[in-house]
């Protein structure tokens, strides 16, 4: 698979590391509790079709990007910085 | 009419007239008792023990393809119940004993073969932990050998013991282990189950649960809505898409793992054998192909393929433990569809949904667990209650700490 | 024999001034350069090369291509020998070897040929039937017998001795099949400067177009083909990569490939032998061409029956004719054109004929040959080579002809495979009674020419203009349309025939012996669906995958559930097109070079001084320094401890991952990093810190440093370097952007030495530039930036994971070895001892300090009696998730024990049971985690995971390792052997 790195251009897979679902970017507040984070750690829409997710760039610019991929099919339809999709505040 | 080597025998000499279908094909009925949403390894076993040990006759297995068409019919073949933990160990135990009278319970060959298996250790690290597990294998009767260098050597000379990476330094061994022929678990599942009145419906995809105050009332399907006292969810993969239908989030990822194998070959490797360091296991199969595989791709995918640079990876890992086996050449590699859950262990359990019960997140270890899966699942289905063996599979165990993490990686799916 | 004698200007493209000997079976042929080792076979008479899978028939060359489903030797011998090889894909050099596969005592008389006798007994799906009584021999007996008439070839059981390589390439354009739709494509594609690849798995471009002996502009074709390959070879953006199979298509563009760069030499000599090219393509022409497809009929599987197409090849392209004897004449039997075409064709070279059998009613000769029209082919007879085929002709009548040959020509297959790679199902076309790529096929993948029905030459000709056209248009380049050279029309004008009916066995599958009447089994005993079929019978499951096969056998389903070819499905095929070594695929990182391996700083002053290593992850770290004189690893260990206890000792623990924080806001982020509180940490100051993952386990510990102001230096296992880098990132990144802090890993950068034990501050203070190291001034958890040895720059720690006085000092990296020097040096008369990674083990466990085996992702800091350390004041990762019933009530702590016997070694792994208690996982109360001889306590001590073990101190409990027969008591012991109060390290 090749990414399209938001700074870097179309990177190599092999280069990143995957962790998962995109909704890991929204840590529930501790008042959450055990319930609150219980969801955010474990539970997964899982869709078969367009998914958000977290990849990171080991071998390169240590990036955490959020890559918008179609799970039926791995096209990949875009890639922010993570970082920018916090800040910006959805995810 | 029963399998037999006689039967064989009039047959071949009357022309194969006499064989008729190894199941109907029934149309569905408007209402069942049990209706089973998948018919792979675990629904079909599922539906088996539900009639054998349950007594429970008016139930369905819906399948949207053919039957035996998912994971059962696409994976290394490995039966083994080498695992650590309490929550699994006596579980796959018990499959395990399934597997020992799985041709004689079904009257159907299966293959099932106890070549064992032997996974590698190659630091004394290693050694110690598979020390802890080769004890829990012992404490639960499933048998257990650590095997110094020296014996290893002997029962496996063609590992590379002479110029390794990670050097070789024994193994754990359980000689029950070996391999089953997978499409031939599902047939004679079905065939079992259909003898007992099973319905097995084939391209009969289940496109929504009719649930009413929180209670199940039956399924949608490609053929029309069938009623249902109860419905057992054992599809796999697709556990997300299809729990989604009834409104439930899993703790699980659907991820690919790819498995290989080679053009036929005489024998040259005994049992099963794994090599941790490297990501690699390794069989051959009575066709004489060497049957591999490694990682998952580690990405959420419902593709059913993976991509080369985990193919190399596997292919390196082969070829560094084993470097006899590098004119062999792959004949064949395919995705399979890993419903990976968050600690690595499956779930069996009842739902929020009344009624409705899940059977998943097997990752790719469900081909092992396929007797026992289905026979617990059916006494949750029968009795409401879990069986001994997998009262820890619960679903809350996530919420409430009570993980089954074998391998400690915690709650990322491509870690387990 | 039966090499054509032609004349010179017409000749085939073989070298007639180039005779190459070979042998096959142990016996010498000659053949000459240009030919397969199939094509030199035929030319030497021999038709029988091997046996069938399951009932050891005889088995003759089929085709002439990658197809090939019966003549698969084994090419060379000793570590090279490569079971399973397609003769038809061999090309043939000076001294090849080959021998034939899969019998008992000789290809001609195979003992296993016995298994065709008890066909009857060996249908569809039969071992699924039997082999269940008595139980235990199916291991013992049945299986081991199967397992050995299974299979194919031998392996050698040596290492592969050749080398193998990895290549990248990024073309725009990417044409697989260089035949008359690749040859076109490549052409567009290259005068409009796109950078082309184009690959094909022959070693001689050209495709159908060498085997067809027709013309092109009027000139033979061949002239045509070098005249492109010549053009194609003069221009810079296109690379010419014959011997090259594309196997697989993978996401976004890329395709493997592997090249046979020295397959066909006798030896690879300097080159490599094959390279796996990663190919990533903008868009990719399949060009990959036609399969011909057979008839089954009755004993359709003798040595002799030939694909027509390939019989044409032979002739044209290699000037053989496969006849035992060249007198022998060709039937051909047909239910299309293409027949009467192979007719022409083998008139043209002189081959004498006996006719076509064509299965239309009034279908007519195209030349100077008996047109059976209306016939089929009902039988043969010969049994290691045609000799009779058995015909009935159009008024019901039957009649033997004798021939030597049969090609059997069923139509064209379109090579669809690579478009189904990606799960696209191929379409039937009931016009040209074909499959043809489905419209969901790979992203960028055209297909052209015959793969996609445009089979006659003209046709495929213009497509693969077309598919470089559009591929050009897609990438926004303009392209000129060069002129198609003449051709002649090729009709087809297939009627449909999939099998001729009849009571005897008829082949579909020719290697996994799969007959009409299998299908039938299948069918009648409902493994109805494609799938099933396959699995019940082995169709398709053979090494060419189906090639010849599949399409034959959905027909026959179709037949049989009447509903038709559309609707009775299809399969898809799996990559690798064609099998690909596990070699090439392994690449080169094989062996001791198969994953990296790093060296600490230290690591050759170490290995001059006696060092043992041990594979630390990717690291070597020396595990213990033998002195002279000792003769077991213990001796080692336990001397290098005790000095560490008495004097003082040099430990490399530059492995430990370092990770650099900076910024207002580290204090902060820190705090949500470490369970336990940092931002109340004072410059010079370090803390010892437990790091939660998200769930509430326990996953790394460490020291945290601050070196100033929003300055502090992270330490981790060395284990969980990376992985803690990795989720620190995540945490600054995308948890909280908002935190001014930033990260990064030192862990190369320095050299990290442990200088621990009473005498570690008299070495140091030897050192060091002027730094006060007395107690007061620099306790215990101190740290500083300092200099060292006259002005190196170095980081100072005073932390101890020996329990002793310990220091670790850290340099730049390229120092490491001489500060080891150096430390050793000034140290002489202090007893200065470098110790390894055992030592360091033991120390550790004689000071019950967590390592690898406790910290191992299962457990609790409540386990190791640190659950104080997580803070409820704050938020930190981790912490929330800590306190679930699941991991709050857990009463298992980490404990000391000690054998009852001193003598007795306590075995990691061990579980742990109350004296007296059934031992079995109900009653099982912890597990030991780590153990080691303690030459300080004088005994062999363990630290361990024991239910409730903090109140069970005194309490002698049972190790039970039935793994090795034994079951050992125990007494518990708080998890400190050496100086519980933790004087010593403070002093």
């Amino acid at each position: 698979m090749l990414i399209p790195h938001p700074l870097l251009g179309l990177r190599d897979a092999q280069e990143f590391t995957y962790l998962g679902d995109a909704a890991l970017l929204n840590r529930p507040d501790p008042a959450a509790g055990e319930a609150g984070f219980a969801d955010y750690v474990y539970l997964r829409d899982n869709p078969a079709g367009v998914h958000r997710e977290l990849w990171f760039h080991e071998q390169g610019d240590r990036s955490w990007l959020v890559v918008t991929r179609n799970t039926l099919t791995h096209e990949i339809l875009g890639a922010e910085l993570a970082r920018d999709v916090k800040l910006g505040g959805t995810a | 009419m029963g399998f037999s080597g006689f039967r064989v025998i009039k047959e071949a000499l009357t022309g194969h007239k006499g064989w008729g279908p190894l199941w109907r094909d029934p149309a569905p009925r408007a209402q069942y008792d049990i209706v089973i949403v998948g018919g792979g390894g675990h629904g079909l076993a599922t539906a088996y023990f539900l009639a054998k040990l349950y007594g429970r006759h008016r139930v369905a297995v819906l399948e949207k393809g053919w039957l035996g068409g998912g994971n059962i019919g696409r994976n290394t073949t490995i039966i083994r119940s080498n695992y650590l933990l309490p929550g699994n160990q006596p579980f796959y135990e018990l499959s395990m004993q399934h597997w020992e009278r799985q041709e004689q319970d079904l009257n159907f060959n299966s293959m099932v073969s106890q070549r064992g298996i032997i996974n590698l250790i190659h630091s004394d690290a290693q050694r110690d932990s598979f020390r802890r597990r080769g004890n829990s294998m012992m404490l639960t009767g499933a048998g257990a050998r650590l095997l110094d260098r020296d014996e290893l050597r002997q029962m496996v000379p063609f590992l590379n013991y002479d110029n390794a990476r990670f050097p070789i330094k024994g193994g754990l061994m359980q000689t029950r282990a070996g391999t089953a022929r997978h499409d031939g678990v599902a047939w004679g599942y079905a065939r079992a189950a259909d003898q007992m009145g099973v319905d097995i419906i084939q391209n009969c995809e289940v496109t929504g649960f009719r649930i009413e105050g929180g209670q199940v009332r039956g399924v949608e399907t490609s053929r029309g809505y069938i009623g249902a006292g109860k419905v057992g969810v054992a599809v796999a993969g697709s556990s997300g898409r299809v729990m989604a239908m009834a409104g439930l989030r899993l703790p699980i990822e659907s991820h690919v793992l790819q498995a290989f194998v080679t053009e036929g070959l005489k024998p040259v490797i005994p049992g099963v054998i794994t090599f941790g360091a490297g990501h690699f296991y390794i069989s051959q199969s009575d066709k004489g192909g060497l049957v591999f595989g490694g990682d998952i791709d580690g990405y959420n995918s419902y593709a059913q393929r993976g991509n080369l640079p985990v193919i190399e990876d596997v292919a390196e890992g082969g070829m560094a433990l084993m470097p006899m086996i590098g004119r062999a050449r792959l004949l064949r590699s395919w995705g399979g569809l890993m419903d990976m859950s968050m600690d690595g262990s499956p779930i069996i359990d009842r739902t929020p949904v009344e009624g409705l019960y899940f059977n998943g997140g097997w990752c790719y270890g469900g081909f092992k667990a396929t007797p026992a899966s289905g026979h617990v699942f059916a006494h949750l289905l029968a009795t409401d209650t879990p069986h001994d063996t997998a009262t820890a599979f619960r679903l809350d165990r996530f919420a409430r700490g009570h993980l089954i993490d074998e391998r400690g990686a915690g709650a990322q799916p491509n870690l387990h | 024999m039966s090499r054509l004698d032609l004349p010179q200007s017409r000749d085939a493209l073989i070298d007639r001034n180039r005779p190459l000997s070979f042998t096959f079976d142990g016996r010498p042929y000659t053949g000459f350069a240009g030919d397969t080792l199939a094509s030199a076979l035929m030319a030497n008479g021999v038709q029988l090369v091997g046996r069938s899978f399951k009932y050891h028939r005889p088995r003759g060359i089929f085709s002439a291509g990658s197809e090939e489903p019966n003549a698969l030797v084994t090419l060379r011998s000793g570590a090279r020998a490569e079971p399973n090889t397609r003769a038809t894909m061999v090309e043939l050099f000076e001294g090849l070897e080959a021998s034939s596969q899969n019998h008992l005592g000789g290809v001609r008389h195979d003992l296993m040929a016995v298994n065709d006798l008890a066909a009857p007994f060996l249908s569809a799906g039969f071992y699924y039937k039997t082999f269940m009584w008595p139980r235990a021999f199916w291991e013992k007996l049945y299986e081991p017998a199967i397992r050995r008439a299974a299979g194919l070839g031998k392996l050698s059981m040596e290492a592969d001795p050749d080398s193998y390589d990895r290549g990248y390439l990024h073309p725009d354009l990417l044409v697989i099949g260089a035949g008359a739709a690749g040859l076109m494509a490549a052409l567009t594609a290259a005068r409009a400067g796109a950078e082309v690849v184009l690959a094909d798995e022959d070693a001689r471009m050209g495709g159908r177009l060498l085997a067809e002996g027709g013309l092109l502009d009027g000139a033979p074709a061949t002239d045509w083909v070098a005249q492109v390959l010549a053009e194609l070879a003069a221009l810079p953006n296109v690379r010419l990569m014959p011997r090259t199979t594309v196997f697989g298509v993978y996401d976004h563009g890329i395709y493997g490939a592997v090249e046979r760069v020295s397959d066909h030499l006798a030896t690879p000599g300097e080159q490599v032998r094959q390279t796996l090219w990663r190919i990533t393509a903008k868009r990719a022409i399949m060009a990959t061409g036609a399969t011909e497809r057979h008839i089954p009929f009755a004993d359709n599987d003798r040595p002799g029956v030939l694909l027509s197409g390939s019989l044409r090849a032979y002739a044209n392209r290699w000037g053989v004719t496969p006849q035992a004897r060249a007198t022998d004449p060709v039937l051909i039997f047909t239910n299309n054109d293409d027949g009467h075409r192979t007719a022409q064709s083998l008139l043209a070279r002189g081959v004498s004929l006996a006719g076509v059998v064509d299965s239309r009613s009034g279908a007519r000769s195209l030349g100077d040959y008996t047109t059976h029209a209306g016939a089929v082919v009902t039988g043969t007879k010969g049994r290691h080579g045609l000799r009779r085929v058995q015909i009935r002709t159009a008024d019901g009548s039957d009649s033997w002809i004798s021939c030597g040959v049969l090609g059997v020509a069923g139509g064209w297959n379109p090579n669809v495979q690579l478009a189904s790679h990606h799960r696209g199902r191929p379409v039937w076309d009931g016009e040209r009674l074909t499959f043809l790529p489905g419209p969901d096929g790979p992203a960028g993948l055209i297909p052209a020419g015959a793969a996609c029905g445009h089979g006659s030459t003209i046709a495929a000709l213009a497509d693969g203009r077309r598919a470089a056209q559009t591929a050009l248009t897609q990438l926004d380049r303009t392209a000129a349309a060069p002129a198609l050279p003449q051709a002649e029309e090729e009709p087809s004008a297939i009627t449909a025939l999939w099998h001729v009916p009849g009571q005897r066995r008829a082949w579909v599958d020719l290697q996994n012996d799969v007959t009409v009447k299998d299908i039938k089994l299948s069918h009648q005993e409902n493994m109805r669906s494609v799938e099933h079929m396959k699995r019940w019978t082995t169709l398709g499951m053979a090494t060419d995958q189906g090639k010849t096969s599949n399409v034959t056998a959905l027909a026959v389903m179709a037949e049989l559930t009447g509903n038709g070819i559309a609707r009775t499905g299809t399969t898809i095929f799996r990559p690798p097109y064609t099998p690909v070594a596990l070699s090439v695929l392994g690449g080169g990182d094989t062996g001791a070079n198969f994953r990296p391996r790093r060296l600490t700083p230290t690591h050759h002053w170490a290995e001059a001084n006696g060092a043992t290593f041990v594979e630390v992850g990717q690291w070597m770290r020396a595990q213990w320094y033998a002195q002279p004189g000792e003769t077991h690893w213990r001796q080692s260990v336990d001397r290098e401890a005790r000095a560490v206890r008495a004097a003082v000792g040099l430990c490399d623990v530059t492995t430990l991952g370092k990770i650099d924080v900076q910024g207002p806001d580290a204090g902060t982020f820190l705090d949500r990093i470490y369970a336990n509180t940092i931002s109340t940490l004072k410059p010079g100051r370090v803390r010892y810190g437990l790091m939660l993952r998200e769930d509430g386990f326990l996953y790394d510990d460490g020291t945290c440093a601050c070196l100033g102001d929003g300055h502090y230096v992270v330490t981790t296992t060395t284990g969980n370097a990376g992985l803690v880098f990795q989720r620190m990132e995540f945490a600054r990144q995308c948890l909280w952007p908002e935190l001014d802090v930033t990260l990064i890993s030192t862990t190369d950068a320095w050299a990290q030495i442990a200088v621990a034990g009473p005498k570690s501050r008299a070495l140091l203070e030897r050192v060091v530039d002027g730094f006060d190291l007395s107690n007061d001034v620099f306790p215990f958890m101190a740290c500083a930036e300092l200099t060292v040895c006259g002005g190196l720059p170095a980081r100072l720690f005073r932390i101890s994971f020996s329990g002793e006085v310990a220091y670790e000092l850290a340099v730049p990296a390229r120092y490491g070895h001489a500060l080891m020097e150096r430390l050793m040096e000034r140290g002489a008369d202090l007893g200065v001892t470098p110790y390894g990674t055992e030592a360091l083990a033991v120390l550790r466990i004689e000071k019950g300090h967590a390592a690898g085996a406790e910290l191992n992702g299962q457990t609790t800091a409540a386990m190791l009696g640190l659950g104080r350390m997580v803070s409820a004041k704050k938020d930190a990762i981790g912490a929330v998730m800590s306190r679930r019933e699941g991991l709050a009530d857990d009463s298992r702590r980490l404990v000391g024990l000690q054998p009852v016997d001193p003598g007795q070694k306590l075995p990691a792994g061990a579980h742990l049971f109350a004296e007296g208690a059934a031992q079995a996982l109900a009653t099982d109360e912890g597990w030991i985690t780590s153990a080691c001889y303690s030459p300080h306590v004088e005994s062999y001590i363990a630290l361990g995971f024991l239910e409730k073990g903090d109140q069970r101190l005194g309490e002698v409990i049972r190790c039970a390792n039935p793994l090795e027969g034994q079951d050992i008591s125990a007494r518990v012991v708080p998890a400190h052997f050496v100086d519980p109060e933790g004087g010593r390290l403070r002093d």
